[in-house]
């Protein structure tokens, strides 16, 4: 494996956003993710992180979505994830991240 | 009454109650009582008749109340006896649901036990913890006091050190952790003396450490050895070190663990049993196979069969029968080493050693799923050794091990902070984090623990050591 470094582009349509995320989430995705979370926010509707080209996520990557989620639903915005890999969708049931998230198993579910 | 002219407040108060005379009740030379009248109906004063009638009676009266009053004393001590009889079963109950059922069956060795409570039941307890990889812990401990006290902080002990042996590979350890978290709950007044050991089954191999108990005893075949470590008793003070001490049994050593029931018993002539006379028990060869009932045998001819036993006796014995390559064939298949690594202490050098970790456990047939769990769990612990272990400190390296068996791979992750407390995982709370009431952060040691079947810490010579074991077959 290599450590990429994190990338975030956001796309809007209108039924909400998605946040295609890139690399490698962990600490230093913080001010990226948050920035691409602001961004998207503009928007009303649901926002959904597409972790199909996301290679890592450690456990203050989990930190930082943890930060996000917080953010959206002190404002009641809907957060979804799609294209998790196996062991991440694992690591998001143990975390319990999917019970206040919808996760797609569909890489192109969601918005 | 009236007679009387004293200036005393109870003359007083007697005859401004009307009290016209008194009649003390006195029994075996003991003032029992006594018998207060007023005025006579007649108004008439009491005549020497009537005194004479009242002193008959007094004097019939008093022996009666004595007895009345030992009677219900006596009851009193037989609801006493009954209810200290009720603690005591309490107790005894208690120790004995928290003792072993069974003894641990391994090949190679023989393990057997011996535990007698005394009629005031005492705080003796021991132990057998199965900590996989052909690794049996030891425990024997006893409780100063007796009765019900002794038995709940008995079965606490008994408990705590449940909880932290899976966590450590270092007896030291476990018992520093237990008497921090046993010094917090124990009475005033009130402490344990424990020696825990870890028997590597496979190599023979004995860490231990003790916390002021009686140090175990080894027959070899050049005679006895006192297996000796220092340590406070636990509960006493609170951030106690304990030191791990090594030795190699052979085939055909006996390990004796014993409590002070055995060695501080008397015998009639008040001389106490004492450690020279159980050193001398231990060495007899002639015990092979039976060393408990030898050694409780002894003790009865000591103390004489009948006599009333003062303290709970309790008597761990460990004996390896076969040789290393016959015991290490039942638990080990081979191990082999797969790689060893350093990283620099650098933030974001864990996915290093994640990539050199996957380069070799490819080769190993692990179901993916598996390989992506040990390769999280690999990056995290990394990750903690680079950050709290070594605190980012350029100089200081990560090391890494890959070992695999047939039943296992194993990864230890070295760093230089042996000093530290590594806290036990706990569940985080995400409702808590999602409400801003903590931090989103503290999820490294609980998604370790989640990803592998087990995790083993130990600090040595200022090195601590997480060791992560995925095994290879079984659930996924």
């Amino acid at each position: 494996m290599s450590e990429e470094a994190f990338g975030a582009v956001v796309t809007t349509s209108p039924k909400g956003s998605v946040i295609a995320l890139t690399g490698t989430v962990n600490r230093a995705a913080k001010e990226g993710l948050e920035a691409a979370y602001a961004e998207a926010s503009r928007t009303e509707g649901s926002v959904l992180l597409d972790f199909g080209d996301v290679d890592y996520i450690n456990s203050t990557g989990i930190a930082v979505i943890v930060g996000i989620l917080a953010i959206a639903r002190s404002t009641d915005r809907e957060i979804g994830a799609r294209g998790l890999t196996e062991h991440y969708r694992e690591v998001f049931e143990i975390t319990r991240l999917s019970d206040f998230m919808n996760i797609y198993d569909d890489a192109n579910a969601g918005n | 009454m009236a007679s009387i002219e004293l200036d005393s407040p109870a003359v007083d108060q007697l005859k401004e109650a009307g009290v016209e005379l008194v009649v003390p009740l006195i029994g075996q030379g003991e003032l029992l009582g006594a018998l207060y009248l007023g005025h006579r109906l007649s108004d008439q004063p009491y005549s020497t008749d009537d005194r004479r009638l009242l002193g008959s009676l007094a004097s019939q009266v008093a022996p009666a109340m004595k007895v009345a009053q030992l009677v219900r004393e006596q009851q009193a001590e037989a609801k006493e006896r009954e209810r200290i009889e009720q603690e005591l079963q309490v107790a005894a109950l208690i120790q004995q649901t928290l003792l072993p059922k069974e003894l641990p069956s391994i090949n190679g060795w023989g393990v057997d036990a011996f535990y007698r409570p005394a009629r005031e039941v005492g705080g003796d307890f021991y132990d057998f913890i199965d900590l996989g990889r052909g690794r049996l812990g030891v425990v024997i401990g006893d409780v100063t006091d007796k009765g019900v006290p002794a038995a709940l902080v008995m079965a606490t002990c008994r408990s705590m050190l449940r909880s932290a042996a899976p966590h450590h590979l270092s007896p030291a350890a476990v018992l520093a952790e237990v008497n921090d978290a046993i010094e917090k709950e124990i009475p005033p007044a009130m402490f344990v003396t424990c020696l825990y050991a870890i028997i590597d089954t496979a190599a023979g191999e004995v860490v231990f450490a003790n916390a002021g108990h009686n140090l175990p005893y080894v027959r070899t075949s050049d005679g006895v050895v006192e297996l000796r470590a220092t340590g406070m008793p636990l509960g006493l003070m609170p951030e106690m070190d304990y030191d791990d001490k090594v030795y190699h049994m052979e085939a055909g050593d006996v390990m004796v663990l014993t409590s002070d029931g055995i060695t501080e018993a008397h015998n009639p002539a008040r001389e106490m049993y004492g450690f020279g006379r159980l050193m001398g028990r231990v060495a007899k060869r002639a015990d092979d196979g039976d060393m408990v009932n030898a050694i409780v045998g002894d003790l009865e001819d000591w103390t004489g069969v009948e006599a009333e036993q003062e303290d709970d006796i309790t008597l761990v014995v460990v004996q390896r029968t076969s040789s290393a390559e016959s015991s290490a064939s039942a638990f080990s298949s081979g191990e082999k080493l797969l790689t060893a690594f350093t990283v620099a202490s650098e933030e974001g050098n864990e996915v290093m050693a994640i990539r050199q970790v996957s380069e070799v456990i490819d080769a190993l047939d692990l179901e993916p799923i598996k390989v992506d769990r040990l390769k999280t769990a690999v990056g995290e612990t990394v990750m903690n050794a680079i950050e709290h272990g070594n605190e980012y400190r350029a100089e200081l390296d990560v090391s890494v091990e890959v070992k695999a068996t047939e039943a296992a791979v194993r990864v230890r992750v070295t760093d230089h902070g042996g000093d530290k407390v590594i806290p036990q995982a706990e569940t985080p709370d995400l409702e808590a984090k999602l409400s801003g009431e903590q931090t989103p952060r503290g999820w490294g040691l609980f998604l370790i623990e989640k990803m592998v079947d087990e995790v083993w810490t130990e600090s040595v010579d200022g090195l601590h050591v997480v060791e992560l074991v995925m095994n290879r077959e079984g659930d996924d």
